[in-house]
């Protein structure tokens, strides 16, 4: 295993270990150790999926290890930029162990060596799936941000202030969080989707297959379109969004296994 | 050649007896209110007894502290039992109370312990609402009239510093002041955990009260904004809309308030709910689904439970805020534990400059201050006297030596002089500060 790939693995796993400390302990200095072993991990893998293209050639999201490894890339940078505007530290509890997981699991699974056809070199290929990754990254945080919502949102309406009411950020924050990601990744899945038509009819010669992947995909983005409409139309916030938001990416998840398992 | 001093050298002069630090009082966990009532000191009181004990030659320093919760005597003395009793018979006199209605109550710490009770009363970890803010105010006055009335010396100006330092280190470091522990806080600690931030926030007040009063005024404090008065005697919602700058609105109007406020605080004498359910069909799609608050302190209710069911719509009654007040609490005293370690450190701190303020170890250090600085001085210019025999560097230790001795005569004998007893600390004080003796002199004025 790369040594870079081998540091990242270690950066995120400290990490989520110091931000469940910081969420148990609410000890700033943990907080401050856990955000930088998160930076360090980014930047390691940042240099690792650099690396790769470079001695690869193709952008890597092409097999099962390297989608883990960008997708584990995407959800930790979609986090940092979205902590430059919301700080909301708790999040890291549940960002960093996806990260550390996802690069985990990448690093057991295989390596198979690609066939190196001109298709692979396809730019739409790559725009489509590297777009899906990085809307799938912004969709999972969203799905994070909103179990955290329903449990503050528990905690306030059943008046059982908990281990997590004061831990927790208020309700408003945690449902803006959750738009921003929402209004951040659906023009990505919406290119994502695009890019992907326009692949297949390249390929294909045809724009729709009723493939179940297919069908999947788009029946999680017109989950999100629902819901963009009803917060956009009706201003819906809240509960119900929360649940429609996690009900979106548990389509997605199934979409991505689909994807290597059908 | 070295002639480092040790305190045993020095003991055997007989200094005058080292002053102690004395803490006499009773609080709300020893004297029952009526007691309590009797004894305590107003802030006309206050002076008065200031300049009567000041005359009292057993009693050195002096601070009085009295709230409605405590009254406490904090004083530095030669003679302990001397001290207690006379303080005791001032304040039967005082304040025409028979000894015996009091005394029982009275509890009574000196040297470490009195330092500690001091730190915690003034960290409000031995108040009666754990971490309630107010005391260290009460505390500080209590100082400003100690200084006014000149009863403050070394001792206590140093104590009362720290006392204010440790306060605002156990309420940083700590959670004792993060809980809200009245409805009104209860009542904006919940409001920002449902709306992050309460500016512009309107509210919409239904009946008058003063609990329902003083939760609005903190909401306002918190620029929660615009405010609505609803009164079933529209004179009166007209007045008490002036009292918070706000707007009056007829009582029949409240149902179409419902759309545009977030934040509704009920207080009515009304005998059943006059907020149902039924009356909230399409008002949520009108708000667009923001989040509505109500706060309902009325007896009976005034909203119906059953709203809190909808979504986005939080139904928080006077029984829910008590029991979140319970919790929080809980927390407090939680947190007072560790409140109690930061204060136990800072006892230690304090009686090690305590203990240094006596004469002897402060000749001592002098002397031995001194004698570093002649060997250093000495090793230095030896060195570069290749030329010197054994015998001229004999001499030239001897003549630093005297010099040293000479300079040192008249200072120390000073300190020991037995004339001057009531200066004694402050002198030194003044002589610990002028050689530099301690080296971590932060601990001093300059905290403040």
């Amino acid at each position: 295993m790369n040594i870079f790939f081998a540091l990242t693995i270690a950066c995120y796993i400290a990490s989520s270990l110091g931000y469940q400390a910081y969420v148990v302990f609410q000890k700033r200095v943990i907080y401050r150790i856990a955000m930088i072993g998160l930076w360090t991990g980014f930047v390691c893998h940042t240099i690792v999926i650099a690396m790769n293209y470079v001695e690869a050639g193709y952008v890597p999201v092409q097999n099962i290890h390297e989608t883990f490894s960008a997708f584990a890339w995407a959800v930790a940078g979609v986090f940092l930029a979205l902590q430059i505007r919301f700080n909301l530290m708790v999040l890291g509890a549940l960002v960093a162990p996806v990260a550390a997981l996802c690069t985990v699991i990448a690093s057991i699974l295989s390596k198979p060596q690609i066939q190196m056809t001109p298709l692979f070199e396809n730019l739409w290929r790559t725009s489509h799936i590297g777009a899906i990754i990085l809307g799938n990254a912004a969709f999972a945080i969203a799905f994070l941000v909103s179990i955290l919502y329903l449990i503050q949102e528990r905690a306030i309406k059943s008046k059982k202030r908990g281990f997590f009411f004061r831990r927790l950020p208020s309700l408003k924050l945690l449902d803006s969080m959750g738009y921003s990601c929402l209004i951040v990744g659906f023009p990505v899945l919406t290119f994502g989707v695009i890019a992907g038509a326009v692949y297949s009819q390249m390929v294909r010669g045809r724009v729709w297959s009723w493939d179940p992947r297919v069908i999947f995909g788009v029946i999680a983005w017109l989950v999100y379109a629902v819901l963009l409409h009803e917060r956009l139309a009706v201003g819906w916030q809240g509960r119900r969004a929360a649940i429609m938001t996690m009900a979106g990416f548990a389509v997605l998840l199934f979409t991505f296994f689909l994807r290597f398992l059908g | 050649m070295n002639s480092r001093t040790t305190a045993s050298t020095l003991n055997s002069s007989i200094l005058p007896e080292k002053k102690k630090i004395v803490l006499i009082g009773l609080n709300h966990k020893t004297a029952p209110v009526e007691v309590r009532e009797g004894l305590a000191f107003s802030s006309e009181d206050t002076p008065k007894a200031l300049q009567t004990l000041r005359e009292f030659p057993i009693i050195d320093e002096l601070l009085l502290f009295s709230t409605c919760n405590r009254v406490e005597f904090l004083f530095t003395t030669e003679d302990v039992s001397a001290g207690v009793e006379a303080i005791k018979d001032f304040l039967a006199r005082f304040k025409k109370t028979p000894r015996q209605a009091f005394e029982q109550s009275l509890y009574l710490y000196d040297g470490d312990d009195a330092v500690r009770h001091i730190f915690r009363v003034a960290s409000s970890l031995d108040s009666m609402v754990v971490g309630e803010p107010q005391i260290l105010g009460q505390i500080k006055e209590a100082y400003r009239y100690a200084s006014d009335y000149r009863t403050c010396g070394v001792i206590l100006n140093r104590l009362m510093h720290r006392s204010f330092s440790v306060a605002k280190r156990v309420r940083t470091e700590t959670g004792i002041g993060d809980h809200a522990v009245s409805v009104s806080y209860a009542a904006v600690e919940l409001g920002r955990k449902i709306f992050g931030d309460l500016e512009g926030k309107a509210v919409l007040l239904i009946g008058a009260g003063e609990m329902a009063e003083l939760a609005v005024e903190h909401l306002v404090r918190n620029r929660a904004r615009p405010i609505f008065v609803a009164n079933r005697t529209f004179e009166r919602g007209v007045e008490m809309a002036e009292k918070f700058k706000g707007t009056a609105i007829r009582f029949d109007e409240i149902h179409n308030y419902f759309k545009q406020v977030d934040i509704v605080i009920s207080s009515t004498g009304a005998p059943g709910y006059i907020v149902v359910r039924d009356d909230f069909k399409g008002i949520m799609r009108a708000r667009r689904n923001r989040s509505l608050f109500f706060i309902d302190i009325a007896v009976p209710r005034d909203i119906d439970p059953e709203l809190n069911r909808i979504e986005n719509v939080y139904v928080y009654d006077i029984d829910d805020l008590n029991s979140t007040i319970e919790q929080n609490i809980d927390e407090r005293r939680h947190e007072a534990l560790r409140g109690n370690r930061i204060v136990d450190k800072a006892v230690i701190q304090f009686r090690r400059w305590f203990e240094s303020l006596d004469v002897v170890p402060t000749i001592v250090a002098i002397r031995n201050k001194m004698e570093d600085i002649r060997q250093k001085e000495l090793k230095k210019t030896l060195a570069t006297l290749s030329s010197a025999s054994e015998e001229d560097r004999m001499a030239i230790d001897r003549l630093t030596a005297a010099i040293v001795n000479k300079i040192l005569h008249n200072p120390t004998v000073f300190l020991k002089e037995r004339g001057h007893k009531d200066k004694k600390t402050l002198y030194v004080d003044v002589a610990r500060r002028l050689f530099h003796l301690d080296e971590s002199n932060d601990m001093g004025r300059g905290d403040s």
